[in-house]
């Protein structure tokens, strides 16, 4: 099964990164980028028998710093 | 008995030597070497140290893997048991993402790497750690890192500044610290977590011995107890 889960920063965190792609997108003119905000993408291959809240329990115990970061877990096939 | 102070070595720790130099020098006791593999603590330690560096390339998140290596299971136990833990730099992100300490250290505001000697003013002086200072004593001491922005929501900031748990601040903004803060402790008090680097600045060969202090206040306290 493949999982993807996408980690983000929390509204109100602020992006540094972000920040700087934002300006880097303007520095090559590109005009009307409102906000950038820089994420991770995480790809997992599981065995079918892996349970949603084991999947969450990754996230919570690894894959996000819950302090700073959401994350959003979504099966994208087999 | 003579003083029985561990450094902990990552994969990617670089900061480990000269933290086991700054135990030695001011406990005049030799410091046990730990590997990142090992599960288990030497005995009767009296002071657990987590150095600077790079540990695991700061894979996922700098500290991330680290703080689930095996051996952090047994600091996290000694720390729950009252033995001192001083995390420096990559030993505070470890902290942070090992639950010991709140908070999480992000990219530097200007995402630049920082690494210059920087101007500190001691806000709790009558911790473990940090009885050797007087509180509003400025100090310098050499930073080095990209990953120091402290971030903590306003509740938790209020929480640390109230239980007096802010335990050094810098003097002017360094990297976008939330209330400028450089380095916090536990609720307990015998885990401090600080991104300037005291083992670098202990004595004026080294440009500043302003760290020495920290060392010594700590060694003189547990040898005494």
């Amino acid at each position: 099964m493949k999982i993807q889960v996408q980690v983000s920063l929390k509204p109100g965190v602020l992006d540094p990164q972000g920040r700087a792609i934002h300006h880097a997108l303007e520095g090559l003119g590109f005009a009307g980028v409102n906000d950038v905000r820089a994420g991770r993408l995480i790809e997992l291959d599981v065995a079918d028998d892996v349970g949603d809240d084991q999947l969450e329990e990754m996230c919570r115990k690894l894959l996000a710093n819950m302090v700073i970061e959401n994350y959003r877990i979504e099966k994208v096939g087999k | 008995m003579s003083f029985r102070g561990a450094v902990i070595t990552f994969p990617g720790s670089n900061c480990d030597r000269d933290m086991a130099v700054a135990l030695e020098r001011v406990s005049g006791a030799p410091a046990l070497r730990v590997w990142h593999r090992d599960a288990d603590l030497p005995e009767r330690l009296d002071f657990i140290a987590l150095p600077g560096g790079f540990s695991y390339g700061d894979y996922l998140r700098s500290g991330a893997m680290a703080a689930r290596s095996p051996i952090m299971q047994a600091v996290i136990a000694a720390a729950g048991r009252g033995v001192p833990v001083l995390g420096v730099c990559n030993g505070f992100q470890v902290l942070t993402e090992a639950g010991l300490l709140p908070g999480a250290l992000m990219r530097n505001a200007s995402q630049h790497f920082i690494c210059r000697t920087v101007a500190l003013t001691v806000e709790n002086s009558q911790s473990l750690f940090t009885a050797g200072y007087e509180a509003g004593q400025e100090i310098h001491i050499p930073v080095a890192h990209h990953d120091g922005n402290y971030f903590a929501d306003s509740a938790t900031l209020d929480r640390l500044e109230g239980e007096g748990r802010v335990a050094f601040r810098y003097a002017e903004p360094v990297n976008g610290s939330a209330r400028n803060i450089a380095g916090v402790l536990n609720e307990a008090g015998n885990v401090l977590g600080m991104m300037p680097h005291p083992e670098r600045a202990i004595e004026s060969a080294l440009g500043s011995s302003d760290g020495r202090a920290l060392f010594e206040s700590a060694i003189k306290a547990l040898m005494a107890a």
